[in-house]
């Protein structure tokens, strides 16, 4: 029978949980809002996992992985035209291009990675096909779920701190005005010094996380960690690229005649000194 | 009758609803029920979705206190009262630090929902252990343009002091933009 639900209601960690300890063989589909992620299950065990959006073939996993360079991938594409990801990984095999294990372990990671997703997605209609094998052309790998379990509850955890932290991706961030003493030490990731340049009270949150293509969750974590830093502090985004500043005050009153608010404002406080 | 309307937010247990009924005119329209939660039995009741007091201005005009639940499961409605409010207070229990980070949070989601003019009170201030207001600023983290209050909710003056703060502050507001139209 099909287990079915939304992850809102019922938690990836739940879900996996219930395969992990029922030892269950099957396949769960979730539905996001932007993607379908599939991932298949063999006596509780990690097996296969795919996206609707991404080249899930072997050859694009290892690209992916940068075990082949962009024209090994090119050259390989144009040369196995219907040959399945078992041929060709023993293909690689045999040509020594890559071991067993370079295979097995760059096909574990990117599932891993595909079902560590998951766990970011707070809604997504699930539903788990018990019996359902992967397709009988893939490479499967075997993963116990324990880890990925508490690894994904800690990404859950680390998730929600970082949301009570910023709440909202509409305000800006500006350079504090005197950084700490420490700041000449400061050894930035790659991330963040992809994040720096935009550092700008103009540009919110989320335009910076669109131009450096970071997830909501990514360019939280680098903002914390330069506030942190003591770098950055957050401030209200002063304006929108293209369009004037937010109105502070409801639309009625900053619209209409400025003298006509004020005067309002000062019957209100006349009254309020009455009381 | 021209309505209008300013938001008393804070964490759960910060003085939100007596801060209401201290000026209100009206009984404060609460909507009360007794605390399931054991985690939150500080008190025996909460607000579970809004309370509002009025204060009618003249005539023509009455200005609307909403204050806000102060449990995190109820926080969907605040997206829906913040709409077309003239400012906000933040109510901060200052005897309690333990809730500053929460008063932080819904801060934040207040400026993102509306960015409109907000002052912060340090309710219960007249309590041994209430921290000062300048420490509160700081664990807050709020910047110097942002007026932080001494405030006792229970005392009508205090709450008086509070919404004069406010509504200065959106006259000064109305100022700047009359000064970024010139």
């Amino acid at each position: 029978m099909a287990i079915k639900g939304n992850l809102h209601d019922f938690t990836l960690t739940q879900l996996l949980n219930l395969i992990n300890l029922a030892q269950k063989t099957g396949t769960l589909v979730v539905e996001g809002s932007n993607e379908a992620i599939e991932v298949f299950f063999t006596d509780g065990k990690l097996a296969y996992a795919q996206t609707g959006q991404e080249d899930n073939s072997l050859v694009g996993i290892l690209h992916k992985s940068q075990l082949l360079s962009s024209a090994q991938f090119r050259g390989i594409k144009a040369n196995v035209n219907g040959m399945s990801d078992k041929e060709l990984g023993l293909l690689l095999i045999n040509a020594n291009y890559f071991s067993q294990q370079d295979i097995l372990l760059s096909l574990q990671n990117h599932f891993v990675d595909v079902l560590n997703r998951l766990f970011t997605w707070m809604e997504g209609f699930f539903q788990f096909e018990t019996d359902v094998s992967p397709p009988e052309d893939k490479i499967t790998v075997r993963v116990n779920l324990e880890n990925i379990i508490l690894e994904g509850s800690r990404q859950i955890r680390e998730l929600e701190h970082l949301e009570e932290e910023i709440p909202s991706l509409e305000i800006g961030v500006k350079f504090v005005d005197r950084p700490g003493a420490n700041v000449a030490n400061l050894k930035l990731s790659t991330e963040e010094w992809r994040v720096i340049p935009y550092i700008d009270p103009k540009n919110t949150l989320r335009q910076i996380a669109k131009v450096t293509e970071l997830t909501d969750i990514e360019i939280r974590q680098v903002i914390y960690s330069l506030v942190q830093a003591g770098i950055v502090e957050m401030v209200r985004s002063i304006s929108h690229q293209g369009t004037p500043p937010s109105p502070r005050l409801p639309d009625h009153i900053v619209k209409g005649d400025k003298e006509e608010g004020k005067s309002l404002i000062f019957r209100i406080i006349d009254r309020i000194r009455s009381l | 009758m021209q309505t209008l309307k300013m938001v008393v937010t804070g964490p759960f247990n910060a003085g939100k609803t007596e801060f209401i009924q201290s000026v209100s005119e009206i009984d404060v329209v609460s909507t009360e029920r007794r605390i399931s939660s054991e985690i939150e039995r500080i008190k025996e009741t909460t607000t579970v979705a809004m309370d509002f007091g009025r204060i009618t201005i003249d005539n023509e005009m009455a200005l609307y206190l909403f204050g806000t639940p102060g449990q995190k499961r109820f926080d969907f409605m605040w997206e829906i009262l913040s709409e077309g409010m003239l400012g906000f207070v933040v109510i901060v229990d200052s005897t309690r630090p333990e809730t500053f980070r929460e008063a932080r949070k819904i801060l934040e989601t207040f400026r993102a929902y509306a960015p409109t003019p907000y002052v912060v009170a340090a309710n219960k201030q007249d309590c041994d252990d209430a921290w000062e207001t300048d420490d509160m600023r700081i664990a807050l983290r709020l910047s110097h343009e942002i007026k932080i209050l001494d405030c006792v909710a229970m005392s009508k003056d205090s709450v008086k002091t509070v919404l004069l703060e406010l509504l200065y502050s959106i006259l000064a507001e109305l100022e700047a933009v009359d000064l970024q139209i010139a």
